[in-house]
């Protein structure tokens, strides 16, 4: 029974570290990050397969420490939070976790039948996910509190938490869709020498490539 | 009946994924934003131009039927 | 102030004349600028002409037949046949199964058009009875008349008089919502037009799907000009066959025109469709230089003389590069330089851009800027082929028509203008005055306030 314990522990770092990653790519996606040496679409691309790679180690993770009989995991557990006798708390939030993936995911693979606003709301639901994830793999086993997984742990949320910062500056830079067309007018009035307009025109302030929407307008 | 790409030039943000995927029927302008050939799909080229429909991240990108 | 000087026109049209049947939208010459209320209304044109009977789909009611025949156009711009769009709207509404809305466009965004305000001033009830008879062709049960919400007259107060007017006769079937535009250029595109009413800002929205699919509360939505149902009221009471007595075969009817000559002032003039546009352009001198723009800021400059030699219909301006459009007419006079004009014209159009979509909102401010090199001062070298490839490049690639309009303006003055442009080339200009002639609002939107 230790081989289905052991696989569920592995799965389970091997997941947070793939959603680590997703979350990662997820943010770059968004503002039109590039990963050295790989073109444009490998973002996105990445980003989703990622996610489903990830979602796939969590069934295993899942699956495994249910299997496993040492401790009692009721199945139905796994997706209605803190009804396991085990660990509740803790495991609890797994559920929750994987629930909220559950739905990212989902409306992903639906998008087209979705409003654009209601599949963003719940795609933001992913900056929940991860975070009660990591709470959950931290404190369901003791894993990561010590060793060379505690410093896996400490640099999955480092860069979760920077790449947030970073998301957040640079959503905080956007124009305003009323206000975008007034800052690229004054930059092409105000500037001498004019020169050849370059595929990407980041040379004059506030101008180049669409200003970000910081907010949708409906 | 052939298929025509079309783009949503308000969701569209300029990422350029589908230039790199569908160099045939997409470049990008001096802006970074998507010149889409009008004329209807070439025979052979509806996987790419689906690939690159798939690629897009804000689904600015379709296919759509035309006669 | 807009001056009805429809009498001091129609000497020249010597066929409206001999006919005496216009001025037909606008009040009778002897009346001036008279607003018609209800009683002169019903007295001139008599009741309203309710048909008793709404239209369905495959099976559209009379009156849709009656403007199938009469081949009116819409009057906004576009020319799209009228019958068209209904039947649209009530092919949607089928097989939807929802109810549809109608909304009288008197937005009238275009800076240089007055014709919207003035009918709406005069003839209210003649727009209100239009948009009834449209509301029972299509089965609507909103109907919405939308104003600009800055322009010198009242205009909306006027309506809400005429309103209470016809509510004491009891004579709207369907309620009547009045609405005001924000002072947009996109104001009065259609979707733009549906989004504001809807809650949003007045900037355009991607189609598909069309308004006459899914519009205004998600329901199939007809959009008519003011002009068009005022045109279409005269219609359900006097007939196909009377509508055709004026304009051409293929573009039969009256229209109402702004025309603006060397004192920059707009006169609103009623004429046939396929008038010559040299009655139109004034008794100024047309030196060789002299030109004439055709249909607004997303219309067409052509030299005077060319202008001269046509009609105002679009077979006769099309192959000349122009179209009616909303019949705008203005003559630029002979002390002022069209390059001059034409920019500030661009920069206004720039500044209105809504910038959602990436061509636009990058390529009309450029142009602006180039534009306006061109213009004052010295231009750098490559501004004209800057401004040839920019049009290029915004041209269809927005959510709407602004950036093909413009860029349709733009090319039209580097062409028209093409001596102008050489002289500037070489720090020339060969305008007398500076004096800004062509009407373009002061006042850029700054925030999303201003679009809503």
């Amino acid at each position: 029974m230790t081989a289905f314990w052991y696989a569920s522990r592995a799965t389970g770092v091997v997941a947070l570290l793939l959603l680590t990653a997703v979350m990662v790519l997820g943010m770059l996606v968004n503002r039109q990050g590039r990963l050295p040496g790989l073109p444009r679409f490998a973002v996105t691309g990445l980003h989703r397969n990622l996610s489903l790679l990830a979602v796939i180690f969590v069934a295993i993770h899942v699956l495994t420490s249910v299997a496993d009989g040492y401790v009692n995991i009721p199945v139905f557990s796994a997706v209605v939070p803190f009804m396991s006798p085990y660990e509740r708390l803790w495991l609890g939030l797994g559920a929750v976790s994987f629930d909220l993936a559950i739905a990212v995911i989902v409306t992903s693979l639906l998008r087209r039948h979705l409003s654009r606003r209601a599949w963003r709301v719940v795609h933001l639901l992913s900056y929940l996910c991860w975070p009660i994830a990591w709470v959950h793999s931290f404190f369901a086993s003791g894993d990561l509190q010590h060793g060379v997984l505690l410093i896996l742990a400490i640099g999955c949320a480092i860069a979760v938490g920077v790449g947030l910062v970073w998301r957040l500056a640079a959503a905080a830079g956007d124009v305003p869709r009323a206000e975008r067309v007034g800052l690229i007018m004054a930059a092409v009035h105000d500037r001498t020498p004019r020169g050849r307009a370059t595929a990407n025109d980041a040379d004059a302030p506030g101008d180049a490539r669409h200003p970000r929407d910081r907010t949708s307008t409906r | 009946m052939a298929d025509k790409l079309l783009v949503n030039p308000i969701d569209c943000k300029g990422h350029g994924a589908c230039a790199e995927l569908l160099p045939e029927m997409i470049t990008i302008d001096e802006w970074g934003y998507p010149i889409i050939d009008p004329r209807p799909l070439p025979p052979g080229m509806e996987r790419h131009a689906r690939k690159a429909v798939s690629a897009c991240p804000t689904l600015a990108l379709r296919l759509t039927r035309s006669q | 102030m807009t001056a009805t000087t429809a009498g001091a026109f129609h000497e020249g049209s010597s066929r409206a004349a001999a006919r005496g049947d216009l001025p037909r939208l606008l009040p009778p010459v002897r009346e001036g600028k008279r607003p018609q209320n209800l009683d002169a209304h019903l007295a001139r044109h008599g009741g309203l002409p309710y048909r008793d009977r709404t239209g369905m789909p495959g099976n559209p009611s009379a009156l849709v037949r009656d403007l199938e025949e009469a081949g009116l156009t819409g009057r906004g711009g576009a020319a799209f046949p009228v019958h068209r769009k209904l039947m649209a709207v009530l092919e949607a509404a089928g097989q939807r199964g929802r109810p549809p809305a109608v909304i009288a466009n008197g937005a009238e965004s275009e800076p240089a058009s007055d014709k919207d305000a003035t009918l709406l001033w005069l003839a209210p009830h003649l727009v209100l009875d239009g948009l009834q008879l449209a509301a029972e062709a299509v089965g609507a049960d909103t109907a919405i008349l939308v104003t600009h919400a800055d322009r010198g007259r009242d205009v909306a107060g006027r309506l809400r008089q005429a309103l209470q007017e016809r509510l004491a006769a009891r004579l709207d079937r369907v309620p009547v919502q009045l609405a005001a535009a924000p002072a947009r250029f996109l104001a009065g595109q259609e979707t733009a037009l549906v989004n504001q009413l809807g809650g949003g800002p007045a900037i355009p929205t991607f189609m598909p799907p069309r308004i006459t699919e899914r519009g205004l509360a998600a329901n199939p939505t007809l959009v008519q000009n003011v002009e068009t149902l005022a045109q279409l009221a005269l219609i359900a009471r006097r007939g196909p066959r009377w509508f055709r007595e004026v304009g051409t075969a293929s573009e039969p009817g009256s229209m109402l025109a702004t025309l603006r000559r060397a004192d920059g002032l707009p006169r609103i003039v009623e004429i046939p469709l396929g008038t010559p546009l040299r009655d139109l352009l004034g008794d100024a001198p047309a030196g060789p230089e002299s030109a004439v723009l055709l249909g607004g800021y997303h219309g067409r400059w052509l030299p005077a003389a060319r202008a001269a030699t046509l009609t105002l219909d679009n077979r006769s301006l099309e192959p000349a590069g122009a179209r009616v459009g909303a019949g705008i007419v203005i003559s630029l006079p002979a002390d002022r330089c069209g390059l001059v004009e034409t920019a500030r014209a661009v920069r206004y159009l720039a500044l209105e851009s809504a910038g959602q979509c990436g061509p636009c909102l990058n390529g009309l401010p450029r142009i602006a800027a180039a534009f306006a090199e061109l213009a004052s001062g010295r231009p750098r070298r490559g501004t004209r082929e800057d401004l040839e490839r920019w049009s290029g490049l915004v041209t269809g690639r927005g959510a709407c028509h602004h950036p093909d309009g413009t860029a349709r303006f733009v090319r039209s003055a580097l062409r028209t203008f093409a001596n102008e442009v050489r002289r500037h080339e070489r720090g020339q200009c060969s305008a007398a005055s500076t004096a800004p002639f062509l009407p373009v609002p002061d006042g850029a939107a700054r925030s999303e306030d201003d679009w809503m």
